[in-house]
């Protein structure tokens, strides 16, 4: 009997004879990828890995896209989720390669990003001895994964790997592992198709109860001053959920803010928007959520970074919050109205008891709301002088607007991924998304070195899309190895560095609470970044003075390849506007005049 | 804005697993990482046929965090179940210690009458010592056992508790 089955043909097992053929344990789980709808995968060999690398080679059912560090690739799987909204899948080997994807999963953890990490194992004969690339994988990342799981039998693998995308991608998603030791995916294992019986202990609720919605609603008809406050979980609920948000928006008239994860969820652009509320968020986003008395929260949860001083956050508004996960509900700020549900079916249920229930809210009262709000808005938070001098120096604000107004000009559909600092809060606050699943940056974790891992697993996703890191000089240069696997696979990623020379961000809390002592927060002995990109074998470029930044970029989104540019902005920019940590929302600064005036609680300092 | 209830309350969260590898270390882990208190903690199987076991932990918090606490457990794939049931209503909960008592003479007199008095067992008794085995409240442990602690108490050996609710109600 021929034991090697052909592995093109890697359809689901509907076949009569299908049971007859003796597959690996590398082979079923390929067959489970396929089942799954998985087309591409990241990862990076390793021994442990070994059979599973080699039943990839012998199929063309699975493409693998070949990282340079582990770390990228659980990034880069995040980016096709975020940008997809399918599963991202990962394969690494054992030790190593195991914990270095550990900051990728805390990553999709903390921002509930499905992901399905398979790590290679020692055989099971092996495990707990020492030996050569051994680690506890499923211990060292139980608090670092929705679930995880270790294949000790055969007879488990394929009901295990199916199960991995199911906890993955439903209720909240977020990133579950596969501990895969290697005599079980060099051993015959038994394939299963996907089982359709419920999951005997995990049942999450997305459907609400509509109870609660209908309390919900009833006390959005009475608001006078009502904000919708929406994140990640609707971005994360599909498209459908952004477009039902939309309707609600515009049918109630309500403002509508947004977290740093839920930006593109509702149109950034729209009149109803109000910006990005919290740390850095807009005056009129935060100010609403201050002055609001009914705030609608979808899908969000109540980040410190949204919330600053939590008894002064939103005091007297009767809070109603929608989450999929009943975890995340009383447990940073109490709510009068609980919802348990996923984001799209609350929304799709609010539209239908808004035009069910009796009455609307008061008119006069929703037009003096708005009223106040432009006031606010009247304040233009987000102004930066720009010196049209050719010669003057670039501000970050401004190299990111023209980018948006350029990269629109293009007409193309646009993916921005971003690091994490000041150019994030930058890029948040100057680009502007109209469509959910465009927007991808590390929120939760705040993982410097996810702009260019992430922006590869995007273009992988969309090779016709433009993608675009905008980064920082010193976080892009935490992933930069990925260079290598944009060269490899010829995508034509813009790498767009906002280059101030300095970790921003830190500079700038220095500037604030520790007497400007720039303690290692400046970025000595930078690469010289055209040479660093021509290296890669990607088209380098720089604007040092405000004449060049169109050209550039325009040159940059003309270029078929991957680009890198260096942009030479400001290096003393700070961003504004922002809320000190432990400030309450109508405490915010609006630029560095007021910077002195800043008095940062001891209390204030511990939440940095 | 309902305001937030400060005081510390005791609970004991039941919690109905399944019984796989790591699912301990999943609950213990979540605890420690998030910095809840465990005062204690037992498991065993319950279920032999449904591969289930039962967690018992006494913990204490705010109100809000022992709703937490019992959100965050639920949250776990393995777990069927979780119940505060201090909460459910009235519950039975007990424990059992085995506490050894070296001593002779009049202390150990005192010790045999005081291990009756508390209908304790003596489960082993030599010439200079007993081991009484005592089950009930975890106070009437504690009261046993600062009893006996003037009267040559040596080592001490607690289960935690285990706890069920009152009458036909589950969890």
């Amino acid at each position: 009997m021929n034991a090697t089955p052909n592995l093109n043909d890697l359809k689901p097992n509907t076949h009569a004879h299908g049971a007859d053929v003796v597959l690996s344990g590398a082979e079923v789980l390929l067959r489970v990828l396929v089942d799954q709808g998985v087309d591409v995968i990241f990862g990076y060999p390793g021994g442990a890995v070994l059979p599973i690398y080699d039943a990839l080679f012998r199929q063309n059912a699975v493409r693998h896209i070949l990282v340079r560090h582990e770390q990228a690739a659980v990034h880069a799987a995040e980016a096709y989720a975020r940008s997809t909204g399918k599963v991202g899948v990962v394969l690494v080997t054992s030790g190593p390669g195991a914990t270095n994807a550990v900051t990728g999963l805390v990553d999709a953890l903390m921002d509930s990003i499905p992901v399905v990490c398979f790590t290679g194992q020692v055989g099971v004969p092996l495990i707990g001895t020492d030996a050569f690339q051994e680690a506890d994988t499923t211990g060292i990342t139980r608090q670092a994964t929705k679930h995880n799981y270790l294949v000790k039998n055969p007879a488990d693998l394929a009901r295990v790997a199916h199960e991995a995308f199911h906890i993955a991608r439903s209720g909240r998603p977020g990133p579950v592992v596969v501990d895969l030791p290697k005599n079980i995916s060099v051993g015959p294992a038994p394939y299963a198709p996907a089982s359709r019986a419920p999951h005997p202990s995990y049942r999450p609720q997305s459907e609400p109860e509509r109870e609660a919605v209908v309390r919900a609603v009833a006390a959005m008809k009475r608001a006078r001053r009502p904000l919708f406050y929406t994140g990640g979980g609707v971005i994360n609920a599909g498209p459908q959920a952004s477009e039902a948000l939309g309707r609600l928006v515009r049918r109630t008239g309500f403002p509508c803010t947004s977290t740093l994860m839920g930006l593109g969820c509702y149109p950034t652009t729209d009149r109803q928007f109000l910006g990005m509320l919290g740390m850095h968020g807009t005056y009129e986003a935060n100010l609403a959520t201050h002055g609001c008395d009914v705030l609608v929260a979808l899908g969000a949860r109540f980040d410190d970074r949204v919330t600053g001083r939590l008894d002064a956050f939103s005091p007297g508004s009767f809070k109603i919050h929608a989450d999929i996960e009943p975890s995340q509900i009383n447990k940073i700020v109490q709510v009068d109205v609980p919802i348990v549900g996923d984001a799209g079916r609350v929304i799709e249920m609010m539209l239908e008891e808004w035009d069910r229930q009796d009455g609307a809210s008061d008119p006069a009262a929703l037009a003096q709301w708005w009223q106040q709000i432009e006031a606010w808005r009247g304040i233009r938070s987000l102004h930066f002088d720009q010196d049209m001098t050719p010669s003057a120096i670039i501000r970050p604000q401004h190299a990111v607007r023209r980018l948006y107004e350029l990269a629109m000009e293009t007409g193309r559909d646009t993916f921005v991924s971003t690091e994490v600092g000041q150019h994030q809060m930058w890029a948040a606050q100057h680009f502007q998304f109209d469509r959910p699943n465009r927007w991808l940056t590390s929120g939760g974790l705040g993982t410097m070195g996810y702009g260019l891992p992430a922006a590869v697993g995007a273009q992988i996703a969309h090779p016709d899309a433009l993608v675009i890191d905008i980064a920082g000089e010193a976080s892009t240069l935490m992933n930069i190895q990925e260079l290598g696997t944009i060269a490899q696979y010829r995508l034509p990623v813009k790498i767009f560095i906002l280059n101030n020379q300095y970790m921003g961000m830190v500079r700038q809390w220095q500037e604030l609470l520790h007497g400007s002592r720039y303690s290692e927060s400046y970025s000595a002995a930078l690469p010289d970044f055209i040479r660093l990109a021509e290296s890669f074998h990607a088209k380098g470029m720089r604007a040092t003075c405000v004449g060049e930044l169109d050209d550039v970029i325009r040159a940059m989104l003309a270029e078929p390849g991957a680009v890198v540019a260096d942009i030479c902005v400001a290096q003393d920019e700070n961003c504004y506007p922002m809320i000190p940590s432990g400030a309450a929302h109508n405490q915010m600064l609006l630029g560095p005049e007021q910077e002195g005036e800043v008095k940062v609680s001891a209390e204030g300092r511990m939440l940095v | 804005m309902t305001m937030q209830d400060e005081t510390i309350v005791s609970a004991v969260i039941s919690i109905l697993v399944e019984n796989e590898s790591g699912v301990l270390a999943r609950v213990i882990g979540l605890f420690a990482g998030r910095g809840y208190n465990i005062e204690s903690l037992t498991v065993a199987p319950v279920e032999q046929s449904r591969h289930q076991s039962r967690i018992n932990i006494v913990t204490s918090g705010t109100p809000q965090v022992i709703e937490q606490i019992k959100a965050q457990v639920g949250r776990l794939v393995p777990v069927y179940r979780v119940a505060d049931l201090t909460q459910v209503g009235p519950h039975v909960a007990r424990e059992m210690a085995l506490v050894k008592v070296v001593s002779s003479g009049e202390p150990r007199t005192e010790a045999l009458r005081i291990a009756e008095a508390f209908r304790a067992r003596a489960v082993d008794t030599t010439a200079t010592s007993f081991v009484f085995e005592l089950t009930g409240a975890t106070e009437k442990l504690d009261s046993f056992i600062d009893l006996m602690r003037p009267l040559g108490l040596a080592e001490v050996s607690r289960t935690g508790v285990a706890a069920i609710i009152r009458g036909p109600r589950t969890i």
